[in-house]
């Protein structure tokens, strides 16, 4: 079991630093000088100069690739090209308020969806399956950034129930605040994980064991739930990590479309300015969340499947 | 005659839609004795395995359903009890093994836990007791180091264990029958020696009653004392297992015999029964081996043969036997 997990955090490492590569290659290719982005067009050639020794654009490729890589992993990620802050600072004040979002959009995401796919498997093929079905049908269907102006036109504008913009201060004011944008991005979640959860169950149902069960005199709720979903978390896993990485790249319009701080919003107005150092620190940071979740995935199987566990 | 402890009765299971349904065991009937054995021989497709099915109302419906017939257990119809009272007998007073051992355990979780479940259903015991009566079982099966093995998962243990770790579970509350559809289909055929022998050991022990199985006549005659031999769907023979080797009425019986090969053989093909198992539910009337039968006549192609009395322990559906049998009779009554 040690040497599994050792193996799945030495596999992490390549894909760290091919992700370090991929954006050091992207922030070069780049249309742009990065200078006159900074600078603006009316900069001397002096000044552009003298900001392009500053910033080590001047050194060799080879040089530059190193000192980025190093910069990244030791978190030194630059100062903001537009207002001279730390990008790292940047980062530390936006990431809890993306991290809070996907958390309880997860949390409201998978609550809803598993019973919801419960209730299409127990009930294949009539009314309940037929509804789960149409949510999900729908939830697949409405765009995001569209459902999350649809509520907060709804609840926050018209009805005054939810904050119009803003993250929050203090814990009960920013899960009033997240929760709408939350409950956008978690319909989207439910759908998902309740397709996924009928799917798994009804193939799960099909097995040999759960007719042992039913054998011994086990009664539905334990067949269904013990050897059921238990046996059907195997694949759920594999869709809840995915759809969590999901919901990260999600909150970006999320975070935009409420206004609220997060990373999502702040890569979107680095990118509208051209902050070189705080889009290659939040693509950065984002590619980590990738890597960290995947881990975390890894981690869970080996909860979930016995035979990983062994092996 | 004592009242037998499971009896089946005209039993009819039809499987796809109402309009238009595929009748996959028709009218089948036979009996176990409290203590008794009984096998079920026939081909894949035979109804054997939908019969066993039915006793416990495992049958999933949809697409499958009992039409008409009884199941008598205890002098109980099993198939008037509402569905919510059949967990209670699961396990309890019937058990089942299946044929896949590799998937018949869940595989998420251990052997102790899964047996220990089946005690937990049906008795109020300590978690301390069950222990212990876990161990016992896996004892009783003949695995080693019982105690040891409570925490491993199915996949650690071979297909002859797993099938143990079933007969286990299935005999932990101590039921009064047994159902082991094919239990030693999926083994070769060492291990299948070894579980064979297990059963008649737990039979005589525990003194539980067997049904078993099987396409496999030879395993039949290792473990009962009666058998019921299933052609489409129907009872075509039923005797116990002396006559049904010596003087078997059925052709169908006949040409399964003939198809088992022997030690002393010399045949340089072994025997088959020409032609195939006819869809289930095709046969709309008269005898459904009429199309693979050698000795039809052109009656059997009309009306199905009811079962004739051949003897006190035998019957078998067939019209050509049974009135060969009867002019034989009379014969002997003449002279």
């Amino acid at each position: 079991m040690a040497r599994y997990l050792l193996l799945r955090l030495a596999d992490a490492v390549p894909t760290v630093l091919l992700v370090l590569t991929l954006v050091f290659i992207a922030m070069r290719i780049l249309p742009g000088d990065p200078a006159i982005a900074a600078l603006g067009d009316m900069a001397t050639p002096e000044q552009l100069e003298i900001f392009r020794e500053r910033m080590g654009l001047n050194a060799p490729l080879w040089q530059q690739y190193i000192d980025f890589v190093w910069g990244m992993l030791t978190l030194d990620f630059g100062t903001s090209l537009m207002n001279n802050q730390s990008v790292l600072r940047l980062i530390g004040y936006n990431l809890p308020y993306t991290i809070e979002l996907t958390i309880v959009a997860m949390i409201l995401g998978v609550g809803s969806g598993i019973p919801l796919g419960v209730l299409a498997a127990t009930h294949r093929n009539k009314a309940a399956d037929s509804a789960v079905r149409g949510f999900s049908l729908l939830g697949y269907a409405v765009p995001d950034f569209y459902l999350g102006a649809l509520l907060l036109i709804t609840f926050s504008l018209n009805l005054g129930l939810f904050p119009i913009n803003g993250g929050g201060e203090g814990f009960l004011d920013r899960m009033h605040h997240v929760f709408l944008p939350a409950v956008t991005l978690a319909l989207v979640k439910a759908a998902f994980i309740g397709r996924l959860t009928r799917t798994s169950l009804l193939e799960v149902f099909g097995k040999d064991y759960i007719r042992t069960a039913r054998a011994k005199g086990a009664r539905e709720p334990r067949v269904i739930y013990r050897h059921g979903l238990r046996n059907a978390l195997l694949p759920l896993t594999t869709g809840i990590g995915l759809s969590t990485l999901a919901t990260l790249s999600g909150s970006v319009a999320i975070e935009l479309v409420f206004n609220r701080p997060g990373i999502g919003k702040l890569l979107i107005s680095a990118i509208s300015e051209r902050d070189y150092a705080v889009i290659q620190g939040g693509v950065v940071i984002f590619a980590m969340f990738v890597v960290l979740i995947n881990l975390m995935m890894d981690l869970v199987y080996i909860v979930v499947d016995p035979r990983i566990r062994v092996q | 005659m004592t009242v037998p402890l499971l009896k089946v009765d005209n039993l009819a299971v039809e499987f796809g839609p109402k309009a238009n349904p595929i009748r996959v065991v028709d009218g089948v009937s036979f009996e176990i004795t409290a203590g008794g054995a009984v096998g079920i021989v026939g081909e894949s497709g035979s109804g054997k395995s939908i019969t066993s099915l039915s006793i416990l109302r495992l049958i999933s419906e949809p697409p499958g359903r009992i039409v008409q017939g009884r199941i008598e257990f205890n002098g109980v119809n099993l198939l008037e009890l509402p569905r919510s009272k059949m967990p209670d007998i699961r396990g309890r007073d019937i058990a089942m093994i299946f044929q896949e051992p590799m998937s018949s355990l869940n595989p998420v979780m251990t052997i102790g836990d899964q047996i220990g479940e089946a005690i937990k259903l049906h008795e109020a015991m300590t978690g301390e007791e069950r222990r212990a009566r876990v161990i016992e079982m896996l004892r009783l099966v003949g695995i080693p180091d019982p105690a040891g093995r409570l925490d491993a998962y199915p996949h650690q243990f071979s297909g002859g264990m797993r099938q143990r770790v079933m007969i286990a579970m299935a005999l932990a509350c101590n039921p009064k029958l047994l159902i082991a559809d094919e239990p030693t289909t999926a083994l070769d055929v060492t291990i299948q020696a070894q579980v064979l022998d297990l059963m008649h050991k737990l039979r005589r022990t525990l003194n539980t009653a067997v049904l078993l199985i099987s396409h496999d006549l030879g395993v039949i005659a290792d473990v009962c004392e009666r058998v019921v031999v299933m052609y489409a769907g129907r009872v075509v023979e039923e005797a116990d297992i002396r006559s049904i080797f010596r003087t078997p009425q059925h052709p169908y019986t006949r040409g399964l015999l003939q198809s088992i090969p022997r030690l002393d053989d010399d045949r340089d093909r072994l025997y088959q029964i020409p032609g195939s198992v006819p869809l289930a539910g095709s046969v709309k009337k008269g005898c459904p081996f009429y199309e693979r039968c050698s000795l039809r006549i052109e009656k059997c192609m009309n009306k199905m043969p009811p079962m004739f009395s051949f003897g006190p322990d035998q019957r078998a559906a067939c019209w050509v036997t049974a009135s060969q049998a009867d002019a034989k009779e009379k014969e002997a009554a003449l002279q």
